[in-house]
């Protein structure tokens, strides 16, 4: 029975089955993983105390968040230098961040569970996320305001939410007044310059203008001065309050409150605490600017890098994607040119993006980009505009990129359109283009509609083009701000991509970035699946309508 | 369709009709027409763009150089003595003529123009009797050796200065060891041969004397204040085989001085102890009845350039042999001239080219490592009197029996590429023997950078196979079973899964795989092999169980075509088990851990980013392209076959493998090569799930670099139309074509698979 039963082939059909089975579970999988340790990220974990028996016999205190575990077998373990005793199996180990890198020098420290004497979760420990050297764990003492106690013990801490919170809206004002106002001026003064450079270049410099022009001057400078003015004030006021806290080895830290972001108390937050607070950190995620190398804070220039480019990049890849598929399909001859054509714009979506990415460098960048400076910029010179890579010339890239998708796309609603349409079109005495315009266009809309999603998804996940025309891990401006002309199309971007890559790979502190990663991974794999499956269902509700229409 | 359009505009024609209205209606159908055909025909060009502009800056690679005579005008200042050397300073502007009365006299490499003489303060009654250009020529140093045994260094100096932003350049002499000339030998005896070294710390002045060698070196004392610094001399002397000495040079570091005879005994002679030097080599590096006729150190200091009167020009240098000492050895031959060599002149400042004169006044430019010829010219009519090439290699001075001063251009730019150093083993400077390298970039003026591909196209197809080994048996396994056997309802979600896992940004499974696989891999390298065994057995043994042994009402609760949803948990227990079971079984039959097994039984080595982490990463990309694509060509094989089998009396699994497979495998096939391009060319997996080390080991635990993450590393920090630059666009033309050819053929395979299908 065994025998048949293997002659009959059933073996290999549920190998088979075991496949798909396999496909989904590394799918679901995947997608799990990154879901489970994103969402994680912003979730306020508790902060353990431990007595633990260090290697030289000292007992000392560990505070920290717990972040991973690892189970070694013995024999790896001594393999790789424990020492341990006959009867035990395995090494359990955990991962603990100690944060307090101003003090010992790193955030993390791999502790060995069977050392650990003692483990408890006091309420009063607080953590404490800085502006500079990672977060700090530890026991909050006093409250200071110009090195004076105002506030210690108990009444500490109520102090301290008052006092950060004055703090935090002063660092906000320096921050608008540093970024938006200051960096305004400079970029006027720097406008300023270059129209000087320009007038002469063309020999029409002359004193009424320079008058004019260090008139002008003299306004920004006035204006510069007062800010400066107010900014200093203002660091007056915000460098006023500081906290001293111990650290777990008892030794007493004072941070100024104007490095501080937030303090928490997690051991003491009840859940709905917990999540106010997710929310909250979600939130800045989304909608600040990255601290410490990337490692830290938000990454709002990263999104908006990232939407600025794929937005660029529809605006050019439609209406030539659409006209190249409107004339394949309408307008050509059908023949054997029509097919290579079909081929090759086919393969194209083959070619390594890679390859596109060394096409714009090359051409776009250098060749076009510095045409365009030596005819419309030469006051800028030696420093390129658009010779150098920059938002625009990643979009146009990646246009040509994702130019395939679309023309396939289109091409596919084009065919689906009955014949009958056109011809009735056509019967009742429209003009070819009467009749693309207000019937076979129109319907074919949808299928444009997904080819564009799937293009713009395919540009938001690609990296490898853009590390090569004009990514850069940290802007220092965003590519749209309030200065004219607005929209900067010269400037280089952040990409969420791009952003993962780099944190996750080039940072030095690789351990203390993962779970940004992580998160950022989340928020880009939910928005591209998010525009896949639109694109997917868009496709199904046509199939279904075109399916009525023949019918 | 056109027809019809015709008819139509025709018939509006035709009716006498017409009015302004449907007159504008017509004209703006006629302009669209022109503007679609021109717009779309304009888009699918600029498409083809992409393959010849990476054409055309990968062209000038393979042109070959050239060299025309530019002008030529009097010697300047003839009276002040015979030429001994011309030098040419950096920007090709102020050339120099070094003379036997020791005058300098500087001007204008264009033109002539004297700009300046100086006159090297001889001592009273001695003569100059041998001189010599020091290395590297940039440096512009010259040593004279005396007829009292006697030697003076001097230096030439170019100083730029811009006055209302125009270069000029200002030329004097120095002394670097200071103006009073040093003694080198005691009894005063004519320096014969003279040569030198100024480095960084310390100077060496070898001088020959009759048959006596004897070398002077100065070292710096270490001072804060290097301008006053004092200079501690040492002095050696060592007997030399009697005959006659073409050249003495001195390597780079100061450690070897090489004696050259003029019949082709060539000595080595170790001088890294300085009052203890040996003659540690002696060879013949000519056949015998030949003579040396010029000897040069290719740029750098370490390749000995040796020509000869056949006209062949032999490259030496040192190779550490077993025992770890370095021996002279022949490493290549050119031959240049069917005559004499009279001249060899390597002073080209960042690359390792020479150039070389036969005494007809034929002049030829190569480059050892790639062992081109770049340029053939006659310069002369007969043996020049000096020769010099610039140090950017761009313009050549040359001094002829005419009395008269020859400037050449030459434009010779990407000499080091051809495709024998681009593809195959070169043996290079310092290297035991000749590899597969690339190392594109360092920081040092005189570092060849070796531009292999074959390690980088090696990586690529070794990442692109394990991804394969991984990706080919889930994907068409997978879609033999969706496209036959899967209930209709589950295939509704199975499909668009897969295909979303398609999507999923490469920099997230590249992220995950450097990140979290590697580290895991690492850890449970044994648990991942018997995952391959344990998983596959699981699944007969319960699908056995299943069929055979479950009651039979049992198993008809469970509609056909859901087998895939009941395995995942089957998978995933047996998954566990094999993990869990993993390290006992290691224990038990490596005693250790897998890796330090493979590490001490075989030497295979383990990388934490390895090909396997990226086989396995860059499998799961590649899945869904070829699953998708099989799946469809399966899933329309026409079902009149299918039923015919199945009538005849075939199981399903006959008409699965005999039938629906043979039909299919065109699509498969072309399924399998379109995943193949993308394998090929995917950047940001491999570029964060392996090392990036350009290594060429087959191993499964070692890592490699791509043609396309190499790409991405590198490109950004090229100069402009380097050889660096269009050797990367060479790489990306090479992946282009690559794919490009390859999904042709699979789209063609495709297309007539299409045609079979509705014809049967």
């Amino acid at each position: 029975m065994i025998k048949e039963w293997f002659k009959s082939g059933s073996p290999w059909i549920w190998l088979n089955a075991a496949a798909v089975s396999t496909c989904l579970i590394m799918v679901v999988g995947v997608l799990g993983l990154i879901f489970a340790r994103g969402v994680g990220h912003f979730w306020a974990s508790p902060i353990v105390q431990l007595s633990y028996q260090e290697d030289d016999g000292q007992i000392k205190t560990i505070i920290g968040e717990h972040v991973d575990s690892s189970v070694t077998p013995a024999v790896m373990a001594k393999s790789a230098g424990f020492v341990l005793s006959d009867n035990e199996d395995v090494l359990i180990q955990y991962l603990m961040k100690t944060g307090n890198r101003d003090l010992t020098g790193s955030d993390f420290r791999w502790i060995q569970e069977r050392h650990v004497k003692k483990q408890t979760e006091p309420e009063n420990l607080i953590s404490v996320e800085r502006r500079e050297w990672g977060n700090f764990y530890g026991q909050l003492t006093a409250v200071k305001e110009n090195g004076n106690v105002i506030a210690s013990g108990d009444k500490a801490w109520d102090v301290l939410q008052e006092r950060l919170k004055v703090a935090l809206e002063l660092h906000e004002q320096i921050a608008h007044l540093e970024k938006k106002e200051i960096g305004s001026i400079n970029y006027n003064l720097e406008q300023l310059r270059l129209a000087q450079r320009a007038l002469e270049l063309k020999n029409a410099w002359n004193p009424a203008k320079a008058k004019e022009f260090s008139d002008k001057k003299a306004a920004y400078d006035v204006d510069y001065k007062r800010y400066q003015a107010q900014t200093a004030e203002l660091y007056q006021k915000i460098r006023r309050d500081s906290l001293v806290a111990t650290t777990e080895s008892g030794a007493e830290l004072v941070i100024p409150l104007s490095k501080v972001v937030e303090v928490t108390r997690p051991n003491k937050m009840g859940v709905f605490s917990k999540i106010g607070h997710y929310v909250q950190k979600l939130g800045a995620f989304l909608s600040e600017d990255p601290r410490e190398a990337n490692t830290e804070g938000g990454i709002f220039p990263a999104i908006f890098g990232t939407i600025m480019m794929v937005i660029m990049m529809s605006v050019i890849v439609t209406p030539f994607g659409v006209i190249a598929a409107v004339y394949l399909r309408e307008y050509a001859k059908q023949g054997f040119t029509t097919r290579l054509i079909r081929i090759a714009v086919n393969n194209l979506a083959g070619v390594p993006s890679v390859v596109y990415g060394v096409f714009g460098l090359g051409f776009f960048v250098y060749i076009l980009g510095g045409k365009i400076d030596e005819l419309f910029f030469p006051e800028f010179s030696p420093a390129p505009v658009f010779g150098t890579p920059g938002l625009l010339w990643s979009s146009v890239t990646l246009a040509l990129l994702t130019l395939p998708v679309v023309i396939v796309s289109t091409e596919e609603g084009l065919a689906r359109v009955p014949k009958a349409i056109r011809e009735g079109s056509l019967a009742l005495g429209a003009t070819k283009i009467e009749t693309l315009w207000r019937t076979v266009l129109p319907m074919a809309s949808p299928a444009m509609m997904t080819g564009l999603i799937l293009a713009v998804a395919r540009a938001a996940g690609e990296v490898a083009p853009l590390m090569l025309v004009g990514v850069v891990k940290l802007a220092p401006t965003l590519p749209l701000d309030g200065n004219y002309p607005f929209l900067h199309l010269d400037r280089k971007f952040m990409h969420l991509g791009f952003h993962i890559y780099d944190v996750g790979f080039q940072s030095p502190n690789v351990e203390a970035a993962r779970p940004l990663v992580y998160a950022t991974s989340l928020l880009l794999v939910v928005v591209i699946i998010g525009l896949n499956l639109s694109a997917i269902l868009i496709r199904n509700h046509l199939r279904e309508k075109y399916r009525a229409l023949e019918g | 369709m056109s027809e019809l359009n015709n008819s139509v505009a025709q018939s509006g024609q035709n009716a006498a009709t017409t009015s302004h209205n449907e007159k504008l209606r017509l004209i703006k159908d006629a302009v669209m027409r022109h503007v679609i055909t021109v717009g779309g025909l304009s888009t699918i060009c600029a498409v083809v763009v992409i393959f010849f502009y990476l054409l055309y800056v990968v062209y000038p690679l393979f042109l070959s150089a050239s060299a025309e005579p530019i002008t030529q005008y009097q010697i300047p200042s003839e009276s002040a003595g015979k030429t001994l050397f011309l030098n040419i300073e950096e920007q090709n502007e102020v050339a120099s003529r070094f003379t036997d009365s020791g005058a300098v006299i500087f001007f204008e490499a264009k033109t002539g123009k004297i700009l300046a003489e100086e006159k090297v303060l001889l001592p009273e009654g001695t003569s100059i009797v041998s001189s010599v250009q020091g290395t590297p020529m940039r440096e512009g140093a010259i040593a004279y050796g005396l007829s009292n045994g006697q030697a003076i260094i001097v230096k030439q100096q170019y100083k730029m200065d811009f006055v209302d932003n125009k270069r000029t350049i200002i030329p004097s002499l120095s002394y670097p060891l200071g103006e009073a000339p040093l003694v080198v030998d005691e009894s005063g005896a004519a320096l014969d041969r003279i040569s030198f070294k100024i480095g960084e710390s310390s100077t060496v002045i070898v001088a020959k004397t009759a048959n006596k060698l004897h070398i002077a070196s100065f070292e710096k004392e270490q001072s804060l204040f290097a301008e006053d610094s004092a200079l501690i001399r040492s002095d050696s002397v060592l007997e030399m085989p009697v005959g006659t000495i073409k050249d003495i040079l001195i390597d780079k570091e100061e450690h070897n001085v090489f004696v050259m005879y003029e019949d082709g005994l060539l000595n080595a002679v170790d001088i890294s102890k300085k009052s203890n030097p040996e003659i540690k080599q002696q060879m013949t590096v000519i056949k015998s009845g030949e003579k040396v006729t010029s000897i040069s150190f290719l740029n750098g200091d370490l390749s000995l350039m040796i020509g000869d009167s056949t006209g062949l020009v032999s490259q030496w240098g040192l190779v550490r042999d077993k025992s770890g000492k370095s021996m002279l050895e022949k490493i290549r031959v050119f031959k240049v001239s069917d005559s004499s060599i009279v001249a060899i002149n390597a002073s080209e400042q960042r690359r390792k080219g020479f150039m070389t004169i036969d005494d007809k006044g034929e002049m030829g430019v190569y480059h050892s490592t790639s062992e081109r010829l770049m340029i053939k010219a006659h310069v002369s009519d007969s043996t020049p009197l000096a020769v010099i090439l610039s140090p950017r290699a761009n313009t050549l001075l040359l001094q002829n029996h005419d009395g008269k001063i020859h400037f050449w251009n030459i434009d010779n730019e990407h000499p080091e590429v051809s495709m024998k150093s681009l593809w195959q083993k070169v043996w290079y400077e310092s290297y035991p023997q000749p590899a597969y390298i690339w190392q594109s970039s360092s920081a040092s003026d005189d570092f060849e950078p070796k531009y292999s591909l074959t390690p980088l196209v090696f990586g690529t197809l070794k990442a692109a196979f394990y991804a394969m080994l991984v990706a080919i048996p889930l994907s068409l396994m997978g879609a033999i079973y969706a496209a036959y056997f899967m209930s209709p309802k589950m295939r509704v979600y199975v499909k668009p899964t897969i295909e979303i896992m398609g999507a999923l940004p490469t920099v997230i499974l590249g992220f995950l795989a450097g990140l979290w696989l590697a580290p895991f891999i690492e850890a449970h390298l044994s648990g991942l092999f018997s995952v391959l065994v344990i998983v596959p057995l699981t699944v007969v043994i319960f699908a056995l169980s299943f069929q055979t042994f479950l009651p039979e009402e049992m198993r008809k609760s469970i509609p056909d075509g859901w087998e895939a949803a009941i395995l995942i948990p089957v998978i995933l227990i047996g998954g566990w088990f094999a993990f869990s079971i993993s390290v006992p079984l290691e224990t038990f039959l490596f005693h250790g851990t897998l890796r330090d097994w493979f590490k001490n039984e075989f030497g295979i080595g383990y990388d934490q980013r390895n090909a396997l982490v990226v086989g396995i990463a860059m499998g799961f990309a590649v899945v869904p392209t070829i699953f998708s694509i099989a799946e469809d060509a399966i899933f329309g094989v026409p079902k009149h076959l299918t039923t015919g089998s199945l009538a005849l009396g075939a199981t399903t699994w006959q008409t699965m493998s005999r039938v629906v497979l043979l039909t299919a495998s065109p699509g498969i096939f072309s399924g399998i090569m379109i995943g193949f391009g993308r394998a090929v060319g995917e950047t940001m997996i491999v570029l964060m799930a392996t090392g990036n080390t350009p290594v060429m080991d087959l191993s499964v635990f070692q890592g490699l670099r791509t043609l396309a993450a190499n790409i991405a590393v590198e490109m950004p920090e090229t100069e402009v139309d380097s050889t660096h630059y269009r050797v990367l666009f060479l790489a990306a033309l090479v992946l282009f074509m690559f794919t490009f050819v390859f999904n042709t053929l699979a789209e063609i395979v495709r297309q007539r698979l299409r045609e079979k299908y509705s014809s049967l």
